[in-house]
């Protein structure tokens, strides 16, 4: 180990006491095409990290990056979980640390709810070996959190969009991560049930001290969830703060090439898209 | 408490009761009737255990020597492709995936063609029966050309569907140098041609031993990659960060069902529909996890071919069906039926 790392390392750790996920200058390239170029961030322990940004900014990447789903070859950074570098743990190892739910789901349409999440405890057994009664007792206490009980022995295709995310988020928490790592969790839902998922992640990491981090193409929700935003453009961080730091109307103008108003309120920043003024010429986001 | 556990439970008893019941019956229907309880009695003697009326030393005969091999190879070959195609189907979770997908069936067409062209009197060096060797190295050889080109292809993107593109393309070339073989020795074409459509007509117990070690390896290792399967279900990316390592458990699923799917080509030739349908009716019946799909199709695949064997010897007596023609047209049907019925249910 040379000296510069060392010192690194150092440095890190002290640094950290209360980062359970610290990203250093990551990138990565897919194919040829580089889609994360030197990000930094950090998540401390029990708060919500959402990363927003145009489409194709990198969001979804920079998440997989961390999941460890990119192949190592195009991957250059470090990823560290309570200061261990995640690239040497076991891949079961790791799966005890970081449950991740993608955006679109494979949901095995025929399987019911219960066994669903009971893949969730796959890292805390072998691979072969029957659940124990610590297994049957996580899927119990998840499947009740997310109020799967009346559903969970019903075949996942009969469960709406809604339900089928929380039998989503119901094996994640079965899992009994220290970080949830969600890609755009409101994707496919409506405005309702969007806001009843975010709410019960917000309730899952208080009461479970989870750290959440998350994709949100929706600005709305996530100056309205997460305590820290990473703003990212062409995989590059261009903001990292609070909400109400890194939500500007000049920002948002900037980088989304949107039009909006931004108030904060007590529920968190508010974001409006508004229509611009005719006389101002439209603007096409290359600035 | 659990009722996927307790659906697994009912599912396999009824399963195992159903292979007995047509086991049974296939030993004692035949040109020959023996009493099924004769039969049960002489099969208990055999084992040392004195009960009931056993048959006559003719009839003994006929159960030990002609009858009994046959129905044994018969319920190994349909148990072997009927869990070999739900493995596959759960590797590249694909309901149309078969044992034969990755060249298994073109591979062992091939090797097949060969021998019954050039090498028609069928023995070869060491009295080793040369057919269905023959068959099997050429249907292992099917499946390793596909895994390699899909390997090469997964370099550069792409995950399962890659390997089933490969299965796809060598097929094709096996199936070319087969028909060629096959037009250039247009005189044995009836004989490949019988070989194709599967039989169970030579069942020694020669044909039994020489598979049911690769059979009990092969089926051992899928009944214990259920619960691996399940995992698979949910894609590769998720399946990565429950800790699961996607591509071995593939290779070693894929490995062991083709080891299980040449040996039972390389004694019954192509006998289609098994392992495409009999998963798809379990899983029906039985319900969706592959700790519960696996060993049920092991068991209702060896009832099935059963079955479908005493069809193809009985109904048209002395002579006999091609039971791959028996498969299917029982089986469609059947299944059709299911379709309607289940689809009118969910």
């Amino acid at each position: 180990m040379s000296a510069g790392t060392a010192s690194r390392l150092e440095e890190s750790a002290a640094g950290s006491d209360d980062a359970l996920l610290e990203v250093r200058d990551l990138s990565v390239t897919l194919g040829r095409t580089p889609a994360l170029a030197g990000v930094d961030l950090t998540a401390e322990a029990g708060t919500w990290l959402a990363v927003v940004g145009p489409n194709g900014a990198g969001k979804s990447t920079l998440l997989r990056a961390i999941a460890a789903l990119v192949p190592g070859r195009g991957l250059r950074g470090t990823v560290r979980l309570a200061g261990q570098d995640a690239a040497r743990m076991p891949a079961r190892e790791r799966a005890r640390w970081i449950a991740f739910a993608p955006q679109v789901p494979l949901v095995p349409e025929a399987m019911s709810a219960r066994e669903y999440v009971m893949l969730g405890r796959t890292p805390h057994r072998a691979l072969l070996a029957a659940p124990r009664s610590a297994d049957h007792d996580a899927v119990v206490h998840a499947l009740g959190r997310l109020d799967l009980e009346p559903l969970a022995d019903r075949a996942l295709r009969t469960l709406s969009g809604g339900e089928r995310q929380r039998a989503v988020l119901a094996r994640a928490l079965a899992q009994q991560p220290r970080l949830l790592l969600l890609d755009e969790p409101t994707a496919s839902l409506d405005l309702g049930h969007a806001q009843q998922v975010l709410e019960l992640v917000d309730t899952l990491r208080r009461d479970e001290g989870l750290t959440v981090l998350s994709s949100l193409h929706d600005l709305v929700l996530a100056g309205q969830y997460a305590d820290r935003i990473v703003l990212l453009t062409r995989g590059r961080v261009v903001a990292d703060g609070a909400p109400a730091e890194v939500l500007t109307a000049p920002a948002l103008a900037e980088h989304y090439g949107v039009s909006a108003e931004v108030e904060t309120g007590p529920g968190g920043v508010r974001v409006h898209p508004v229509r611009p003024a005719p006389a101002v010429t439209r603007r096409d986001g290359s600035s | 408490m659990d009722l996927v556990r307790q659906r697994r439970l009912v599912a396999l008893g009824v399963t195992g009761a159903l292979l007995l019941a047509a086991l049974l019956a296939a030993v004692s229907i035949g040109a020959v009737a023996l009493a099924p309880s004769g039969v049960l009695a002489s099969v208990l003697h055999r084992v040392g255990v004195q009960a009931g009326n056993p048959l006559s030393p003719m009839e003994s005969g006929i159960l030990f020597d002609l009858r009994l091999p046959r129905v044994v190879l018969a319920a190994l070959v349909g148990g072997m492709l009927a869990v070999a195609g739900a493995s596959y189907q759960g590797v590249f979770r694909n309901p149309l995936a078969d044992p034969y997908l990755l060249g298994a069936a073109a591979g062992a067409g091939l090797g097949a063609t060969v021998v019954i062209a050039y090498s028609p009197n069928g023995s070869g060096p060491a009295g080793l029966p040369v057919l269905p060797v023959a068959a099997f190295a050429g249907a292992l050889t099917g499946v390793s050309l596909s895994y390699a080109l899909g390997a090469v292809a997964a370099r550069h993107g792409g995950g399962s569907a890659t390997l089933l593109l490969a299965g796809v393309a060598v097929t094709a070339f096996l199936t070319a140098i087969q028909t060629v073989v096959q037009q250039a020795n247009s005189d044995s074409l009836r004989q490949v041609y019988s070989w194709i459509l599967g039989q169970l007509g030579a069942g020694h117990w020669d044909e039994v031993r020489l598979v049911l070690p690769y059979m009990a390896f092969s089926t051992g290792v899928l009944l214990i990659s259920g619960r691996a399967l399940d995992v698979l279900s949910v894609g590769d990316d998720e399946a990565i960060t429950l800790g699961v390592h996607p591509r071995r458990v593939r290779f070693v699923v894929l490995l062991a069902a083709s080891l299980g799917t040449a040996s039972a080509v390389s004694v019954s030739g192509l006998i289609g529909f098994v392992g495409l349908v009999i998963p798809h009716v379990v899983r029906r019946l039985a319900g969706s996890s592959y700790r519960t799909v696996l060993p049920v199709s092991l068991l209702a695949g060896a009832a099935f071919l059963v079955l479908a064997d005493l069809v193809a010897r009985t109904v048209l007596s002395p002579a006999e069906l091609p039971i791959g023609v028996v498969t299917a047209f029982v089986g469609a049907p059947f299944f059709a039926a299911l379709l309607r019925v289940g689809g009118g249910s969910s």
